[in-house]
C-alpha cells in the first residue's frame, strides 16, 4: 500500500504554467463568442463546451484527478450525473405549460362561479 | 483492563488506509465534501436555468453586468490556482521559502477577488439591482445573481481563511516533504472554488 501511495505521489509533475496559459486563452475565446456569434444556440453551445474544457483542465491537472485512482474520478463525477438528471427532471416545467398559459377572463370566472 | 503497547519510535500511522487515497483519509474526506458541495452548486445552477427559461423578460446579462471586471476576476482565480499548485509542489520538495511565497500569493489572489466582488455588488445596488428587482426586466435576475455569486463568494472567503490557517500552521516547515497532505487538501478546496467560478462566469455572465 505504501509503495502504491509513493507511486501516485511521485507522478511526473505537469507543466502548470502551460495549463494556466491555456486556461487564460480559453477565457479570452469565451469573451469573443458573444460579440462574434449571433446565433444564440451556437453561441450557447460554444460557451458550454469552452467552460467544460476549462473545468476539466482544472480537475484533471490542478486537482490531479488524472493521476488518481479511477474510484476518485467516479466520486467526482457522481454529482455531475445527478445534476444532469435534475436538469432533465426540470425540463417539463420549462416547456409548453409555462409559455402557453393564458389567464382566465374575470367575466368567465364570475359566470363559472354562478353555476 | 490491559493497555496496548505503543512503540513511541514507530511512524505515526492511521489505523486503516483508504484504498482510494492512500496518502491520507483527509484527502478522501475533502473529495466527498466537494462532491456534496458540487451538488449544492449544481442545484442552484439548475434552479437558475429553470427560472431563466420560464421568464420571457429575462435581461441580457451582457447589457446589465460588467463583463470586463468579471473576466479579470476569472483570470485572478486561474492565477491563484496556479500559485496554489506551485505552493504544493514547493511543500513536496521541502522548499519552505517558495511554499510561503506561493501560498501567500494565493491568499492575496482570493482577497483581491473578494474586494472586486464587493465593488461589483456595490455598483450593481447603486444602479438599482437588488434581490427583489432591477431596472432591466425579470426580478428573479437579481435574486439568482446575488444568491449564486454570494454563495460562491462565501466559499472564496472560507478558502482565504482556510489558506491563512494552513500558512500560519506551516510557517515553520511543518507541512514539508511527506507531511504535505494538509497543503494538498486545502489546494483541492481552492481549485474547486476556481472550477465553480468558471461555470458561474459562463452561465450567469456570458450566456
Amino acid at each position: 500500500m505504501a509503495n502504491e501511495a509513493a507511486a501516485h505521489a511521485d507522478h511526473v509533475e505537469p507543466n502548470y504554467l502551460a495549463i494556466m496559459v491555456f486556461l487564460t486563452i480559453l477565457t479570452i475565446l469565451e469573451l469573443m463568442v458573444p460579440p462574434l456569434v449571433s446565433d444564440k444556440l451556437t453561441a450557447g453551445s460554444l460557451l458550454v463546451i469552452l467552460a467544460v474544457a476549462k473545468a476539466l483542465l482544472v480537475a484533471l491537472y490542478f486537482m490531479h484527478l488524472r493521476f488518481e485512482r479511477t474510484t476518485l474520478s467516479v466520486i467526482a463525477l457522481t454529482p455531475m450525473a445527478i445534476c444532469v438528471f435534475l436538469i432533465i427532471m426540470l425540463l417539463p416545467d420549462l416547456t409548453s405549460t409555462t409559455r402557453t398559459y393564458t389567464p382566465v377572463e374575470p367575466t368567465a370566472m364570475s359566470e363559472t362561479a354562478d353555476h | 483492563m490491559s493497555e496496548a503497547v505503543v512503540d513511541s519510535h514507530a511512524p505515526v500511522q492511521q489505523p486503516a488506509e483508504s484504498p482510494v487515497t492512500p496518502e491520507s483519509w483527509g484527502k478522501l474526506g475533502m473529495w466527498v465534501f466537494l462532491a456534496g458541495d458540487a451538488m449544492s452548486f449544481g442545484g442552484l445552477l439548475a434552479g437558475y436555468g429553470a427560472m431563466r427559461a420560464s421568464s420571457p423578460d429575462w435581461p441580457n446579462p451582457l447589457d446589465a453586468l460588467g463583463i470586463e471586471l468579471t473576466a479579470f476576476m476569472t483570470f485572478l482565480l486561474i492565477v491563484s490556482s496556479f500559485t496554489m499548485v506551485k505552493a504544493l509542489s514547493a511543500a513536496k520538495h521541502s522548499d519552505l521559502p517558495n511554499f510561503r511565497k506561493y501560498l501567500l500569493l494565493t491568499i492575496v489572489g482570493g482577497t483581491v477577488f473578494l474586494g472586486l466582488q464587493a465593488y461589483e455588488w456595490t455598483h450593481l445596488t447603486h444602479v438599482g439591482m437588488t434581490m427583489s428587482g432591477n431596472p432591466w426586466g425579470a426580478p428573479l435576475f437579481g435574486t439568482t445573481f446575488y444568491i449564486l455569486t454570494g454563495f460562491h463568494g462565501c466559499h472564496v472567503f472560507g478558502g482565504v481563511v482556510y489558506l491563512t490557517c494552513v500558512l500560519f500552521a506551516g510557517m515553520n516547515g511543518r507541512f514539508l516533504g511527506e507531511n504535505s497532505s494538509p497543503v494538498e487538501i486545502v489546494g483541492l478546496y481552492w481549485h474547486f472554488v476556481d472550477l465553480v467560478w468558471i461555470l458561474v462566469f459562463t452561465f450567469v455572465y456570458l450566456l
